[in-house]
């Protein structure tokens, strides 16, 4: 029994990850229909630029209690996703957004190797250790055990859901994102400036990945510059199982995978193909249901 | 090397191509044949296996440019197909699978002859090819391009794991002594004298490698002007047009993958032979990276370009060899950055740039040409008019 609810809470701390950055890419998807192959990378930088920054600040002699400490890496490391999350828009989509759909594919994967091999310049391709700023120390829950950085990821992942709906639904902004993803060309006719929407997605997704690159280190106590690869893809297979383009669907799908991915390496496969599960039910959802669990439905090719 | 580029010119007779193509296209096979040698003779064994390196590249790029040049789909797991073919030769030409055929009397399999196993890997890459592209083909290129993405791990990750309850693929170390070819009891590597020449082994290679480059590049030019290279084409350009022209895309679809992927496999068995081992850390997604860098720096969907491609990247490591570690100990008197570590930074860029500067390539066809620069005012319409290729 506790050996499951052990495997449940794993599930639900990866999923709320995944959830993290699935956010990030399906704001893109929402608004652009584009797949943002440089998020999982946006998200390694933001967990590299807070292990330097809360480094430095150590270094420093500035002392902090751990989640402040946390919470003061993640805002160095957050300006700095969010510019490169602007810059990346700028270089690597706007100058293609009316080229064949194959162009910003391409540079988005170059993008992606760009920032992972710049990483690799800067901080070495073995990984870097998470400063020891929270604890580790396990809580007891019915046999099973958490520590508070994994409850943390999973209140964080709830609640930037719910800040993410609001701020599509209720505010100006908002309404303008949810134009621009309608219709690009009728949205800057009642007066959206669509680039600046569309720039600003790309701004508040790269934070969104800031945030998911520090909980990401936090909770595996590591990081290093191809850290962003394959939670990228997994990340993009819940968006798709919850909906591409819907922020609820993202963390449903988020929750899901990582409960399928714990359930299925504890009790049915070995731990060696856990990141297979990640695609099979990626293929699955691609064959059976394209639209997603809570998504609409997925157009064919353009 | 005009007589690759595949474009029709309807007002040329065939006298006139005959009188022109033969003795460039004789030129041209003089000139390859002496290559080696010069090459041997001028810059050493090193870039001799380099040349031999660069016509494996080539020919998975033109597996890839089908997918991608000719049918407009974006596979980012194409290595996996290489995988496929190289794990094949291995599996059929290494003592790997003996403990679990010895005593059956099918210990021949580990000698498989190299005319058979190659038709071999090239079937089951495409089979492998169709099993990949059939779930994602009514989809968005999107979502194929991150399926494909997928496999190509997945695949890896199957070498690296499949040790259990049988050691297939002997995991991360990968397979060993793998027999090299060998033509009618010739082993490929022991050296050939031809009067007071010696062909070595790199030498030998090279001419195998060239015979199949030569016939992938027939392949390629003739599946370009057929009706199914043109079915190819009419989806990349306009899905819907296309179905509506009668072309049943998902089969059309479906063909590419396996026309590219086989390409692949061919490509991946002659890498496991002139390599003698083969490890899941050659199939890595930098790999697939690579070959795409190579197609779309040359020209999408274009022979010659694709080929040019290939070539610039399969020497830019050996180049920054040469140039990143003399400029670093003349300006920084220490090597700082290893040229490998900006390899991949380079055909980074390379991507990017291109994309957003010369989104035809270096070396591009003329259709690719006008299809990137759509909306770009046309200068002179009087004289575009009468122009169709």
């Amino acid at each position: 029994m506790s050996e499951l609810l052990q495997q449940i809470l794993n599930g639900l701390v990866v999923g709320s990850m995944y959830a993290l950055i699935a956010l990030g890419y399906t704001m893109v998807y929402g608004i652009l229909q584009i797949i943002n192959f440089a998020h999982g990378e946006v998200m390694m930088i933001g967990a590299m630029v807070t292990i330097s920054a809360i480094n430095m600040l150590t270094a420093a002699g500035v002392e902090l209690p751990g989640p402040l400490m946390l919470l003061a890496g993640l805002l160095i490391a957050a300006p700095v996703t969010m510019l490169l999350g602007f810059l990346i828009e700028r270089v690597a989509y706007r100058p293609l957004r009316n080229a064949p759909r194959l162009a910003p594919l391409i540079t988005a994967i170059g993008i992606s190797i760009l920032l992972q091999q710049v990483a690799v310049l800067i901080w070495k391709s073995n990984p870097r250790s998470f400063p020891d700023v929270v604890s580790q120390q396990p809580i007891e829950i019915l046999g099973a055990s958490i520590t508070t950085v994994q409850i943390a990821i999973v209140v964080l992942a709830l609640s930037i859901m719910a800040g993410l709906l609001l701020l599509v639904e209720k505010t100006r902004l908002g309404r303008a994102m949810r134009a621009v993803s309608m219709n690009q060309p009728v949205a800057a006719l009642m007066g959206v400036n669509t680039n600046r929407v569309i720039a600003q997605t790309f701004v508040i997704g790269s934070a969104l990945a800031a945030v998911a690159g520090v909980m990401w280190a936090a909770n595996y106590g590591l990081a290093n510059p191809t850290m962003g690869f394959t939670p990228g893809l997994k990340a993009f297979t819940a968006a798709v199982l919850g909906g591409i383009g819907n922020l609820g669907g993202a963390v449903l799908g988020g929750l899901l995978l990582g409960l399928i991915e714990n359930l299925g390496t504890g009790y049915l496969v070995p731990s060696e193909y856990r990141d297979v599960f990640a695609f099979l039910v990626l293929v699955l959802v691609l064959v059976l249901r394209p639209s997603g669990l809570m998504g609409e439905r997925v157009a064919e090719r353009a | 090397m005009a007589f690759l580029a595949g474009d029709v010119y309807p007002c040329r007779s065939p006298m006139n191509v005959a009188t022109v193509r033969r003795p460039l296209f004789l030129l041209v096979l003089v000139a390859l044949s002496i290559l080696p040698f010069v090459i041997q003779q001028t810059l050493g064994n090193a870039w001799l296996r380099t040349l031999d390196t660069a016509m494996l590249y080539i020919m998975l790029a033109l597996g890839l440019n089908i997918v991608i040049g000719y049918a407009g789909l974006l596979d980012l797991g194409y290595i996996a197909f290489y995988a496929v073919g190289a794990y094949t030769y291995a599996l059929l030409n290494s003592p790997q699978l003996l403990p679990l055929l010895s005593g059956t009397g099918y210990e021949g399999l580990l000698h498989t002859p190299i005319w058979i196993v190659l038709p071999l890997a090239a079937f089951l890459a495409g089979l492998f090819g169709m099993l990949l592209g059939a779930p994602t083909l009514k989809l968005r290129g999107d979502y194929l391009a991150i399926v494909t993405l997928g496999f190509g791990e997945i695949i890896r990750l199957l070498l690296r794991n499949l040790t259990r309850p049988v050691n297939i693929t002997n995991g991360p170390i990968g397979i060993n002594q793998i027999a090299p070819a060998s033509f009618a009891g010739h082993r490929i590597t022991s050296p050939v004298h031809l009067g007071s020449i010696e062909l070595s082994s790199l030498h030998q290679y090279y001419f195998l490698f060239l015979v199949l480059v030569l016939c992938v590049i027939l392949v390629s030019a003739r599946l370009q002007d057929s009706r199914i290279g043109r079915a190819w084409i009419a989806i990349r350009e306009d899905e819907i047009a296309a179905q509506a022209m009668g072309i049943n895309t998902r089969n059309v679809k479906l063909m590419a993958f396996a026309m590219g992927a086989s390409f692949g496999g061919v490509s991946g068995a002659l890498f496991a032979s002139y390599q003698g081992f083969v490890s899941p850390e050659s199939f890595i997604l930098m790999e697939s990276v690579m070959v795409l860098a190579m197609v779309v720096l040359g020209g999408m969907g274009n022979i010659p370009g694709v080929i040019l491609g290939a070539i610039l990247i399969s020497l830019t490591p050996e180049v920054l060899r040469d140039i990143v570690n003399p400029l670093q100990d003349r300006f920084l008197g220490e090597r700082i950055v290893a040229p490998d570590d900006l390899r991949m930074l380079v055909f980074a860029m390379a991507l990017i740039l291109v994309m957003l500067l010369r989104p035809e390539g270096l070396w591009p066809s003329r259709r690719r040409k006008a299809e990137f620069h759509e909306a770009d005012p046309v200068v002179t319409p009087g004289t575009r008019a009468g122009q169709h290729d």
